[in-house]
């Protein structure tokens, strides 16, 4: 996937991080090369990602060498890997040097500066479909074992869609602001890596100083960020701020306010930068739509137009199509970024296309009479927490291990937890950041006297205040 | 209240921290002063002691001592 960049672009520098290590696409290949010599064939690997070199060699050798990787968080918590690793069982795991004694079955076989790739005790052979290339969560923060099953022909067709509209050539030096393990973030890097740009790493925060140092000593030509990125962006006077090298921010993950989305537009547009507001999802391996820059402050609160290759329909729950503007149906999408699938087991690897490029993606839309979609609704009980989507009712069943019952509803960043047991709110609170290891800001704990259900038990989530 | 109380209780609210460990606190040494936990300490402050920080406060304040140097500087006596 990435071999005409590391031909065409040898020289060029395809990554600097804020450590001051700098690679060619020469120096990523041979890097990439040394950690496949020691796997040398087609097998499971959990890919442990950071922001960092270590993280991204891997990466891009697993992909380049038909080896799969589950892409996790590296910082995911000791139990949730594995429980992982015991479902799934992969051969490989590559993961940070100071994780390496967390898994039983396992020894370590090579190290590459920080991280260490260690192997299966067991002869494992697990069948892996011919098309698979990698795996990504669904759910970062519940744990959750399901995971969307993405083809090459998914990662570079939507890679090149990106690299189309956003017009990315191998001058553009976008900053890490998202992890690799999250489809918006990987997205960034294999948008990037095909055209032969530069990445600039770093697992820097916002809030770090030598975070805006690494921006303005590289500069950066880009920025990516989730609704809540933005609000740092606000508060941290983003708008006083002088950044020249800058030139396009781009935003997904879920929806931004009005408000953000007009005040980021009428900035970038007195400042000759680029905004773009774009839709997405992992099932589609990362993108569906963009609203094209110039028409944001015309088009605010729209997801666009579908991306270079893509097509929306909507459906109405006859399933019969919409082509009136101003109705509300479900989104349909169709593309050749629409992943084979899900895997819930390591059996499930075999599995080759469930969707047929076609993804139904649970979200309520509109048209309006320019064919600009708009995101009006949701069918699915989740709600989206600083861009990862967090599913309600794997929430609840976590809650179920610790208290004997509980409804959670919410809205986009704030998730209101209903209660029975009087007295246990800062507990719950308590409990459930550390489980999904989300702020506790997060949770709104409230006590009722029991959870309003119906007849066949099952939870009336209207009656419930938000 | 005086500001050196109120300050120390937006720490033990925003951090879900105990009295006794909130002047130990730098950023990122407990999982709620994330960059979520930091948003929300820069806003109650802000809130509390009626300011505004600029951005080189907001990313230079890395621990409870540092952030009261940062509030003198802004005018706040503390």
């Amino acid at each position: 996937m990435f071999t005409d960049s590391i031909k065409n672009f040898s020289k060029h520098k395809a990554v600097v991080t804020d450590l001051g290590q700098q690679l060619t696409y020469h120096e990523l290949h041979g890097q990439a090369s040394q950690l496949f010599e020691k796997v040398r064939e087609r097998c499971l690997v959990f890919c442990l990602c950071k922001n960092c070199v270590e993280s991204l060699v891997g990466y891009v050798s697993f992909l380049s060498n038909r080896i799969v990787p589950v892409m996790l968080d590296a910082s995911l918590k000791e139990e949730m890997l594995n429980g992982l690793v015991e479902i799934y069982k992969p051969r490989y795991v590559w993961l940070p040097i100071e994780r390496c004694n967390e898994l039983k079955e396992y020894y370590s076989m090579y190290s590459q500066n920080e991280y260490v790739l260690l192997r299966s005790k067991l002869h494992l052979n697990a069948e892996i479909h011919d098309s698979l290339a990698l795996l990504l969560t669904t759910s970062g923060s519940t744990g959750s074992p399901k995971l969307v099953r993405l083809s090459y022909e998914n990662v570079f067709s939507n890679a090149r869609s990106i690299a189309m509209y956003l017009s990315i050539n191998p001058d553009e030096r976008p900053i890490t602001t998202l992890p690799m393990h999250y489809t918006f973030g990987l997205s960034v890097i294999n948008s990037h890596l095909i055209q032969g740009a530069t990445i600039l790493l770093t697992d820097r925060s916002l809030m770090e100083k030598e975070f805006w140092q690494f921006l303005k000593n590289e500069k950066a030509t880009s920025l990516s960020g989730v609704p809540y990125t933005y609000e740092i962006l606000k508060k941290l006077r983003f708008f006083k701020m002088d950044l020249p090298s800058l030139r396009t921010l781009t935003q997904a993950g879920g929806r931004l306010s009005i408000e953000l989305q007009k005040e980021f537009a009428e900035y970038c547009l007195a400042k000759n930068k680029r905004f773009f507001v774009m839709y997405g999802q992992t099932e589609a391996t990362a993108r569906m739509s963009y609203l094209p820059y110039e028409r944001v402050l015309e088009k605010l609160g729209s997801i666009g137009i579908a991306i270079p290759g893509g097509e929306f329909s909507l459906k109405d729950e006859n399933g019969i199509l919409i082509t009136e503007s101003g109705r509300s149906g479900e989104l349909v999408y169709k593309g050749s970024n629409v992943s084979l699938g899900y895997a819930e087991s390591a059996d499930d690897l075999k599995k080759g296309d469930d969707n047929n490029g076609i993804l139904y993606t649970g979200d309520i839309s509109q048209r309006d009479n320019d064919n600009f979609f708009y995101i009006v609704g949701r069918e699915k009980r989740f709600i989206k927490v600083f861009g990862n989507r967090v599913n309600l009712d794997e929430t609840e069943q976590l809650l179920k291990s610790f208290i004997t019952d509980c409804a959670c509803i919410g809205t986009d960043d704030h998730m209101v937890i209903y209660i029975t047991e009087n007295g246990r709110e800062e507990d719950v609170k308590k409990f459930i950041s550390a489980k999904t290891g989300l702020n506790h800001s997060v949770f709104d704990i409230r006590y009722c006297e029991s959870i309003p259900k119906n007849s066949s038990g099952k939870t009336l989530y209207t009656n419930l205040a938000l | 209240m005086n500001n050196i109380k109120k300050y120390k209780k937006i720490f033990i609210e925003t951090f879900n921290a105990k009295e006794n460990e909130v002047c130990q606190l730098t950023y990122q040494s407990t999982p709620e002063w994330d960059s979520v936990g930091h948003m929300n300490l820069i806003t109650a402050l802000e809130e509390n002691f009626d300011l505004m920080f600029e951005t080189d406060d907001i990313v230079d304040f890395n621990s409870y001592e540092k952030g009261i140097e940062i509030l003198r500087k802004n005018g706040i006596e503390i």
